[in-house]
């Protein structure tokens, strides 16, 4: 049997414990975080870059279209296989290199979890910026596929801004380097380009990334107000100020409420939202600048303002933040996050529209996001079991990113485009945009074989299919 | 598109799960697979497949709720692989009651006669036909202390004549537990408190620890007695019935637990304590398994309201400092049972910190299996010793001279760890330092 053969040409390759292809097996592999699915022909777990790039050159003499796999976090389907295709899993080159602790760099393999990362280069006196919500588990490999953000991007930029270079297995097996070690890149900026590629460039298996100093002062305030309309104004103000907080994120009522069921982060239950500021700098600069932010939130409506005056209570205010999306299970069975971005002058009125379309639809919208860079995360609590549910939440989030998109925003902060958003992407751009994308494209990826079907519109709607039960059939 | 695949590759489906003891669909699709999960996994972080994760073994349970796939061999393993640790329970934002729904799955595979060889050979012979006997317990362990202490073991061990009988059979007598020299168990007799009684509790002697740990349980006693209880240790008890509902035998579990109700409830104790945080975690969830049960489900909710782990009351009372120092260089194995399921940390630490000259070397991953898990070492040998292996590097990182833990099950496997790395040291029960603190006291006066 074809299907055979070609496992069998994979079990060479990287050995018969590093296949997975018994369909059982695949099941696990065929979602991420989000609601897409698509169940892949095998999984690969390589443990080197030969691997890969044998792995690679197979998949691509046979027609097998390839998707990378880190821990399968994410929000657009990056990490699904398309029909018919494998995934290359990175969880066994999970090793931190090399760190110069002079140079702050960091050389390390692309299944390496962010968190790990991060605590690692602590223990030197370093930090690893993105912070992504999922960095507990989420892979540096993913990371760079996705452009990932997190809550202190808003100080300190995204991925892109935190790689330096990478080594890179192209479709065909190829192996490249993209920028290095150096600051600076003479000739294309292919590292730039490919950050964010969605992994339909090529897999990156080595990466050399950015480490800060760790900051000699952090501060922590929770500002608590009535509504959500306050809180934005709040985040206008501390802005005007002329003041650039390492973080600003706002939660909304129904988020905290969620958050609080799930853990005690210290928000208020009460509260109609809440909105973390967070200052990193010099000691006397970061208590110069913190009077200034209390007094910004008391002057916005802030009905109680309160600094973490502790590590651990800093910790557990963060905790909350970061596990809001999971703890939205205890809300609704079903969630989908939205990811759309407005200027920042302009988020209570798209709140107020959001919560209009919610109202329209009938669905429970909660807002959680980082405001400072007006990146709006509108959750969608559903449960996939009641008719035409699904498919009302999936009209709905469209009419959210035209909202976006009108406003002067577009159709992503962070979680890529992948599968959710591909239909959408005419609204922020011309066909001559796209085909100037997708020529860059073909010069990494001349036949499309990684991640077909992902970020382009292609007319096939995006409508995953519930997967639960439908209670009204008897069993 | 992928159900037409799994049709192709020939899983077929199934009729689902079964009957009153089936895992929830609530529960199943509080999972909204963020995969926070992934990195707290023992199993996950060892061996980097999915299907080896608490996200995995979800999808998995959900695919045969829905009739997607049977359960076939290859499911079963997976679930089997499973440590029930309940590190993923502790990290997830959904409040996925993981272990509660693992249980009731390994029901479902126990119902359907679908356990592996392993586990089911284990079951019989030790689950069933030993646990809920403490007479039969008490007999096989005896015998094992006179093979162990009479020489035999020894003699037998240099001839190497097992290994020429059967590899395995050398196998499983290399991995026999060391009995204790004193075993302990429940009496009619009244352990008083030293001063006035501040509070009279009952104390669970249970299966295998009275046995392993005897002189861990007297040093319980003392313990207690010292900081104000009044101790007994009701007769008619038995095991706790955690390792048979960890592996699916809710029956025999719901048995035993509604024996230790009955003799605990007529004990008429302020307090139920424990000192084995695998058994003081299943006790407080009694309510949960005769949920059911009209006679018993309004005194499983009582008797969880009274029982206690060991750590977690004395850290309450507060604990007596001792007054003599144990200079020492410490590290804690937080077990699974007392950290994920019970969320207890900072009691046992406060308890080794109220010791003299204790010194607390914490170190990486303490929240993290050991691999030892009840009878999982015994089912699973292999991955056990991955993760084992991966839990002494930690261990040996701090440079400490003793591993301290609150779990008997811990207490066995890591001592297995450092015999392994050629360290005879004895690893101790966090009320075993307490006690040997107090006792030096005495002979400091002496």
């Amino acid at each position: 049997m074809e299907r055979d053969r070609f496992i069998g040409q994979l079990r060479d390759i990287v050995g018969d414990r590093n296949v997975i292809f018994h369909p059982e097996d695949l099941l696990v592999y065929e979602y991420d975080a989000s609601i897409d699915r698509g169940l892949p022909q095998a999984v690969v777990l390589p443990a080197d870059t030969d691997e890969v790039s044998r792995v690679m050159a197979l998949a691509y003499r046979e027609g097998v279209p390839v998707a990378g796999r880190g821990s399968g976090t994410g929000l657009s389907g990056g990490a699904i296989a398309a029909p018919g295709g494998i995934q290359v899993s990175f969880t066994r080159m999970n090793r931190i290199l090399e760190v110069a602790i002079q140079d702050r760099t960091a050389i390390v393999e692309p299944g390496v979890i962010n968190l790990d990362l991060d605590t690692h280069v602590r223990r030197l006196g370093l930090r690893y910026a993105p912070d992504p919500s999922s960095q507990r588990a989420c892979s540096l490999g993913g990371n760079i596929a996705e452009n990932a953000g997190g809550p202190h991007c808003l100080a300190y930029g995204t991925t892109t801004n935190h790689v330096l270079g990478m080594e890179v297995v192209l479709e065909d097996g190829a192996v490249v380097n993209l920028g290095s070690l150096a600051r600076e890149t003479p000739g294309y900026d292919l590292r730039g380009v490919f950050t964010g590629s969605e992994g339909t460039f090529g897999m990156a298996t080595r990466i050399m990334v950015r480490l800060l100093p760790i900051p000699e002062a952090v501060k922590t305030y929770l500002g608590v107000f009535n509504d959500i309309e306050s809180a934005c104004t709040a985040v206008s103000s501390v802005i005007g100020h002329g003041i650039v907080p390492a973080a600003l994120e706002i939660m909304d009522a129904t988020t905290i409420r969620a958050i609080q069921q799930s853990m005690d982060a210290g928000y208020p239950e009460d509260a109609g939202a809440v909105l973390l500021v967070e200052l990193e700098g010099l000691l006397e600069e970061v208590d110069e600048v913190g009077q200034e932010v209390e007094s910004a939130l008391w002057d916005t409506g802030a009905t109680a303002v309160k600094e973490a005056l502790e590590t651990s209570e800093r910790e557990r205010l963060w905790s909350g933040r970061k596990s809001a999306f999971g703890a939205f299970g205890h809300i609704a069975p079903n969630l989908y996050l939205v990811d759309g971005v407005v200027p920042r002058s302009r988020l209570t009125e798209v709140l107020a529209r959001v919560g209009q379309i919610g109202e329209q639809y009938g669905i429970t919208i909660a807002n959680v996001f980082h405001a400072g860079d007006g990146n709006l995360h509108p959750c969608m609590l559903f449960d996939e079991r009641q008719p035409g549910e699904l498919d009302r939440v999936i009209e709905a989030s469209g009419e959210i990113l035209k909202v976006c998109v009108e406003a002067g925003g577009t159709l992503t902060g962070e979680h890529g485009v992948g599968l959710e958003k591909k239909e959408y992407m005419p609204l922020v751009y011309s066909q001559a945009d796209m085909d100037a994308m997708i020529q860059v494209r073909q010069a990494f990826a001349p036949a499309n074989m990684l991640n077909p079907g992902k970020i382009f519109p292609d007319g096939v709607p995006h409508r995953p299919a519930a997967r639960r039960p439908d209670p009204t059939m008897s069993v | 598109m992928a159900d037409e695949l799994l049709t192709i590759l020939g899983v077929g489906t199934s009729e689902g799960f079964q009957g009153p003891d089936a895992p929830a669909e609530a529960d199943m699709y509080r999972c909204v697979h963020c995969g926070l999960c992934l990195s707290a996994c023992p199993t996950y972080v060892v061996l980097g497949v999915e299907t080896e994760s608490p996200r995995g073994r979800i999808a998995l349970m959900k695919a045969v709720n829905e009739g997607r796939i049977g359960v076939t061999e290859r499911v079963v393993s997976h679930w089997e692989q499973c440590l029930q640790c309940r590190a993923c329970e502790a990290v997830c934002p959904s409040g996925v009651p993981y272990g509660r729904m693992m249980a009731n799955t390994r029901s479902q595979v126990m119902a359907q006669d679908k356990r592996s060889v392993n586990l089911n050979r284990i079951s019989r012979l030790f689950l069933r036909g030993a646990l809920p006997h403490p007479r039969r317990l008490r007999l096989g362990a005896h015998l094992l202390r006179v093979y162990q202490r009479s020489g035999l073991q020894k003699l037998l061990r240099l001839s190497r004549v097992l290994r020429l009988i059967s590899r395995p059979l050398a196998g499983l007598e290399a991995n026999l537990p060391v009995m204790d020299r004193h075993f302990f168990g429940p009496t009619k007799r009244v352990y008083r408190a030293q001063g006035e009684a501040r509070l009279k509790v009952g104390l669970l002697s249970g299966c295998v620890m009275p046995l392993m740990q005897g002189s861990t349980m007297a040093a319980t006693v003392r313990v207690l007695t010292r900081n104000g209880c009044d101790v007994v240790v009701p007769v008619g008890q038995g095991c706790c019935g955690a390792l048979n509902i960890h592996a699916g035998d809710l029956e025999a579990g719901r048995g035993m637990a509604r024996r230790n109700i009955d003799i605990f409830l007529n004990a008429n104790v302020d307090r139920i304590v424990v000192a084995s945080a695998g058994c003081s975690a299943a006790m407080r969830e009694y309510d949960e398994l005769l949920e059911n049960d009209p006679d018993y489900g309004e005194k499983a909710h009582r008797f969880k309201e009274l029982v206690v782990d060991v750590t977690a009351l004395l850290a309450s009372l507060p604990v007596d400092p001792p007054k003599a120092a144990l200079n020492r260089r410490v590290t804690y194995q937080d077990p699974c049972h007392l950290v994920h399921a019970q969320r207890i940390s900072s009691e046992p630490r406060a308890v080794l910190a109220a010791i003299p000259g204790l010194e607390l070397v914490e170190m990486e991953q303490s929240t993290m299996c050991c691999g030892g898990a009840g009878i999982y070492s015994l089912v699973q040998p292999e991955l056990a010793e991955k993760i084992l292996s991966r839990k002494m590097g930690y261990v040996a990182a701090t440079g400490a001279e003793q591993v301290v833990t609150a779990n008997p099950g811990c207490m066995v496997q890591l001592e297995q760890g450092l015999r392994a790395m050629g360290d005879q040291s004895k690893v101790a029960h966090v009320v075993d330092l307490l006690d040997e603190a107090y006792r030096a006291e005495s002979s400091a006066r002496s």
